[in-house]
């Protein structure tokens, strides 16, 4: 059975290649050259055929199991099936992507002596169709800034909230603005809660949930003053830091408390979810990140990022790379799965955002810079710039789902920027749909209440979950466990009340012998033990030297002080 | 410069009409959706509760008979029909659609103990306490009669009258022979009014028989002296016993593997053998508390249904140490008889309340049209269960069953027992010198058949038995042919079974012994 668990522990533990589909290499360049036709058919074959392996390899989810350990044959063989299975229908999965997802991801290719990060946005509006570049637009607000963004999940709706009091929630495909509030005390942050119907903003003393149409469903006293908020969307939980270092989560399905962790690491207003496993990660001004989980008050993973405060950071959507920058004037990027920097880039941010498709933003004052990793080799270089206008302080970058847009919010207002190739081209229609009707949008509430996932499933390596834990090695209890245990036993062999027994056999004699030899059963099986661990340990001493020497040489080993 | 955007145009992504359906696109990117396996776990666990929910596997009983029921039989060429015979001579047809008698087959004086039906679903074959064996033509037209007001009763198309009372009746697959089984195993043949063939091993009167399914010359019997009796009605004499600890009420050959039948005995237990290798039982399926009284398999040859003297009817895979499903009511007694309906979705038990009852094979099935949407999502939430069926809260959702008072209390004795038995033999075990003390199979295998014989011989031939117990089979064997190696043993066994020796009319003479 033993080996049955392992076996399925490997199977379902070797998932770590799940993420490398970002060390894909980019496609089709290395062929264009070449003269021979034979030569460029073969090369394309050859290209394909590496492509499909790509995939293939994005599908199967990790590694397949190690059979070889199984020693049960029935088991083995239905192991073997359910993996050449897995193969199968990851093959599949790669065959029919070319019909599943017909919409390509967009690129910016230079040209000649052009670098990309060079271009600016008016030459990409002049190039591309009128539909994308009604994106490119400044919301101009001076008065209520700076402002804070959210986009639901499906990229199709953005909350805005200004520091000064100002809720805007803003239809995205139409550009129409759907609901207007003006709460007239300071809003920190915004959070979009599972669909677009709630939202969740901080204010001054409390954060407060509304509804679409601007109506204050609830006052969340417990979280105090909110910096941050943040919803986890397959547990339906809210979690929030606040002014004083504390870190709650909040079910928004029953309003129950899932957790409330002081971090003890002060102030800070620097927080951002897992997208793949649900942990919220914190930076402090001491330069650590701290990473949690609702059902432990002491954090996961307690990591020293930067030698001065911790300004921002991000995760990569595949969950193993993160992005932190500190006021140093550093941006280092994590490998998550080793806890090691992959790579320091020497500039500063005040926000910083992962796309879908793993582009880097970073903001700072006036000005965005946009890093990529088209090498394969997760060493991020400027892919795009982008200079606002002077004076402008951005707040908040966010790239819009299933969109080439970045939104930004900035002490004038917002603003939304179009960085092609930073979006997943191809929604899916059950996971996140832009064009959803209102109908949809109530099933797919009801059907992720019932997939609503239970705080604990949060962990940092969320393929765990359905494997069994191998189980540890039993601690020897410590000499003075086993006396105090002993003890115990004679202190209740003392207090045993004894049944009032007929005359003669009442006799306080015979009663204080009855005592003596309860005392002496209840410590025997201690003392057993002892005498019994005792000889093993001296059988061992006596075995070790004198087994190695022939015996006519035994009489000459010194004998140990013991 | 080359550049491209993710531009949607709204009419592309949604229905042109508003008769339309509404377009979905997938993309299968497992970084689309985080967490998957939590989210299946989740599903497996919620699944598991709704199969809870909506397990309601009672479906009707059948109510007109004025006696416990004794025995059933199924008609292979219609679905919906089914005999049921009871202890005051009654027998009766049902339409289990309806839940109501078709007609009824009055004739036996006393208990019908058999029934059972013609490959062909025309004949209808019936044995009592009252030595009659009786022949019923079921045509059609009672079958399929709509008028059911109108009291239907049939007359005999033979009565064949014999020596003793019968047991068992069971009819052989694609042929036109019958056997009964009573004081003697009697071979019939439809328009004989004589067995055709009679067999004989042992004085105790057989009380179960069954023919294979797959080769229709074989059946099985089980009698009072706790044997299980393979025969070959070609060959002139049985061919295989097995004697068991506790007798065996009814054996079901696996229509699906039609070398395996098991074996639903006396000791609470059921014991699947293959008919080749009876030294050992291939798998014991325990969990009822008392006798067991009634097997029969499914037509899918996964599963079979019991019926219990603990009022329980039991769904046991065949390969199952413990059972899939318990079935009860509150009315419901002590169960002699249980069927599985030949599409194996429901499951059929007669008990001594008079009743029949219709039960669901898959006690949450969804019974009706399911649509293909549905049958998916039931596919896919029976395939995530099944994923996850071995953690620890799964696990208990679907193995657990409420179970009646008195069950509950037996099966905990039981097992209080079960276990202070074991105890007491690993203890003796461990004080008595290594090797003294065998453990003996559940099951006294054919090894002890020879025994028993031995002892036999010895009795009447005053041929001293040696001493060691272990020692006596290879005696006898050595008794009967001179010198044979102790390593030929089983060769020997399997060839040479079906010879006069292990006859007990032809008892070995002391004469031959050297």
């Amino acid at each position: 059975m033993a080996a049955f668990w392992n076996s399925f522990d490997s199977e379902i533990s070797g998932c770590d290649c799940l993420g490398d589909s970002h060390l894909r290499q980019a496609p089709g360049d290395s062929i264009a050259s070449v003269p021979y036709i034979s030569v460029t058919m073969a090369a394309k074959k050859e290209n394909s055929d590496d492509e499909v392996d790509e995939k293939v390899k994005k599908y199967l989810r990790g590694e397949a199991a190690n059979l070889e350990g199984v020693k049960d044959k029935k088991l083995k063989g239905q192991l073997a099936v359910r993996e050449d299975l897995y193969g199968k229908s990851a093959k599949t999965a790669a065959k029919i992507e070319k019909w599943l997802l017909p919409s390509e991801g967009g690129y910016l290719e230079a040209e000649g002596i052009e670098k990309t990060w060079r271009i600016k946005q008016e030459s990409i509006a002049r190039e591309v169709d009128i539909l994308s570049s009604r994106n490119q637009y400044d919301i101009v607000l001076p008065e209520l800034g700076p402002y804070t963004l959210d986009f639901t999940s499906n990229g199709r709706y953005m909350a805005a909230a200004g520091r000064k009091g100002h809720l805007a929630i803003v239809d995205m495909k139409t550009l129409n603005l759907i609901k207007e509030i003006q709460v007239r005390e300071t809003v920190r942050d915004v959070a979009y809660l599972h669909n677009e119907l709630f939202f969740a903003a901080a204010q001054k003393k409390y954060p407060y949930i509304y509804n679409r149409e601007g109506t204050e469903l609830h006052c969340l006293k417990e979280h105090g003053p909110v910096l941050r908020l943040q919803f986890l969307k397959n547990h339906f939980l809210l979690a929030s830091i606040n002014k004083f270092g504390q870190l709650r989560y909040q079910d928004v399905t029953m309003g129950e408390m899932i957790g409330n962790f002081r971090t003890g690491l002060g102030r800070t207003d620097v927080m951002q979810v897992n997208p793949f496993n649900g942990v919220v990660a914190l930076g402090h001004s001491s330069g650590t990140v701290t990473m949690w989980k609702p059902t432990s008050s002491v954090p996961l993973v307690k990591m020293l990022c930067h030698p001065g405060p911790v300004s921002s950071l991000a995760f990569h959507p595949n969950g193993h790379l993160m992005a932190t920058s500190g006021r140093e004037n550093k941006i280092k990027i994590w490998d998550l799965r080793k806890f090691e920097v992959i790579q320091t880039l020497p500039c500063h941010a005040k926000t910083l955002n992962f796309s879908q498709k793993g582009l880097l933003a970073a903001g700072t004052g006036s000005f965005i810079q946009i890093l990529a990793d088209f090498s394969g080799s997760q060493n991020y270089s400027s892919y795009m710039t982008h200079s606002m206008a002077k004076g402008y302080q951005v707040g908040k970058v966010l790239f819009r789902p299933y969109e080439d847009i970045l939104g930004i919010g900035h002490s004038m207002g917002w603003s939304s920027i179009l960085i092609p190739g930073s979006g997943e081209p191809n929604f899916d229609s059950w996971v996140a749909n832009p064009f959803e009707t209102s109908k949809q949008r109530r099933e797919k509430e009801v059907h992720s209440l019932l997939d609503k996932l239970p705080p604990e499933t949060i962990m940092l390596d969320p393929t765990k979950v359905g494997t069994v834990r191998v189980p540890q090695k039993k601690e020897k209890p410590t000499k003075k466990d086993v006396e105090a245990e002993m003890e115990a036993a004679i202190e209740t062999a003392k207090d045993t009340e004894f049944k009032k027994k007929t005359k003669g056999r009442n006799k306080p004699s015979k009663r204080a012998k009855k005592r003596r030899e309860m005392i002496d059963k209840a410590k025997r099986p201690f003392l057993e033990q002892q005498t019994q661990e005792h000889e093993t340990s001296r059988k061992k001493q006596k075995t070790n030297p004198e087994t190695e020497m022939p015996k006519s040489l035994q009489r000459f080993v010194r004998q140990k002080a013991t | 410069m080359k550049v491209k955007v993710i531009s949607r145009s709204t009419g592309e992504f949604t229905r042109e009409r508003s008769q339309d359906l509404q377009r979905v696109f997938r993309n299968f990117d497992p970084t689309l959706r985080s967490q998957e396996k939590a989210v299946e776990y989740v599903r497996a666990l919620n699944a598991a509760k709704l199969d809870k929910i909506f397990a309601r596997p009672f479906i009707g009983a059948m109510d007109g008979h004025r006696d416990s029921i004794k025995c059933m039989a199924k008609n292979p060429n219609y679905l919906k029909a089914i005999f049921s015979g009871s202890d005051d001579g009654d027998i009766r047809l049902w339409d289990m659609a309806s839940r109501r008698t078709v007609c009824q087959f009055p004739g036996h004086q006393g208990a019908v103990q058999g029934l059972t039906v013609s490959t062909d679903g025309s004949i209808l074959v019936s044995c009592g306490s009252d030595c009659t064996v009786r022949l019923w033509n079921v045509s059609d037209a009672n079958v399929a009669d709509s008028d059911y007001l109108s009291d239907n009763s049939a007359k005999p198309q033979a009565v064949y009258v014999w020596k003793n009372a019968f047991r068992a009746v069971d009819h052989q697959w694609d042929g036109d022979l019958f056997a009964t089984a009573g004081a003697q195993v009697d071979v019939w043949n439809h328009n004989r009014s004589q067995p055709v063939n009679t067999f004989d091993w042992g004085s105790d009167t057989t009380i179960s028989i069954r023919f294979n399914p797959g080769e229709p010359n074989i059946l099985a019997t089980s009698a009072n002296d706790r044997s299980i009796t393979l025969y070959d009605l070609r060959m002139s004499s049985p061919a295989r016993k097995v004697i068991m600890r506790t007798k065996t009420n009814s054996i079901a050959w696996n229509p699906m593997e039609p070398m395996n039948f098991t074996a639903a005995n006396e000791d609470c237990n059921c014991y699947s053998y293959d008919a080749r290798k009876l030294e050992e039982a291939k798998c014991v399926h325990k969990d009822h508390v008392s006798a067991v009284m009634d097997i029969d398999f499914s037509p899918t040859g996964r599963e079979f249904v019991t019926g219990s003297y603990d009022r329980t009817v039991r769904i046991f895979q065949y390969n199952g140490g413990h059972s899939r499903e318990i079935y009860h009511t509150k009315r419901m007694q002590r169960v002699f008889c249980v069927k599985y309906s030949c599409d194996a979705s429901y499951v059929i038990s007669g008990s001594d309340d008079t009743n029949l009852r219709l039960w669901k094979a898959k006690a949450s099935e969804q019974l009706g049209v399911v649509l293909p949407r549905e049958r998916k999502k039931h596919e896919y939430l029976e395939a995530v269960k099944n994923r996850y069926k071995h953690l620890p809260e799964v696990k208990r959702i679907v193995r657990h069953r409420h179970l009646p008072k008195p069950v509950y209390k037996a099966a905990n004795l039981r097992r209080t027992m079960i276990e202070a038995e074991r105890r007491k033999e690993q203890r003796r075990k461990a004080h008595s010198a290594p090797g003294s003390i065998m453990t003996e199979p559940v099951q006294i295998s054919l090894k002890s058949v020879y025994e028993m014989r031995l002892r036999r011989h010895a009795k009447f031939s005053n041929v001293p038995l040696p001493p060691n117990k272990q020692d006596n089979y290879q005696y006898y064997i050595k008794l009967k042919l001179g010198t044979v190696p102790a390593c030929n043993l089983h060769l020997y066994v399997q060839n040479h079974q079906p010879q006069p020796a292990l006859n007990r009319k032809h008892e070995i003479s002391p004469a031959s012994v050297k």
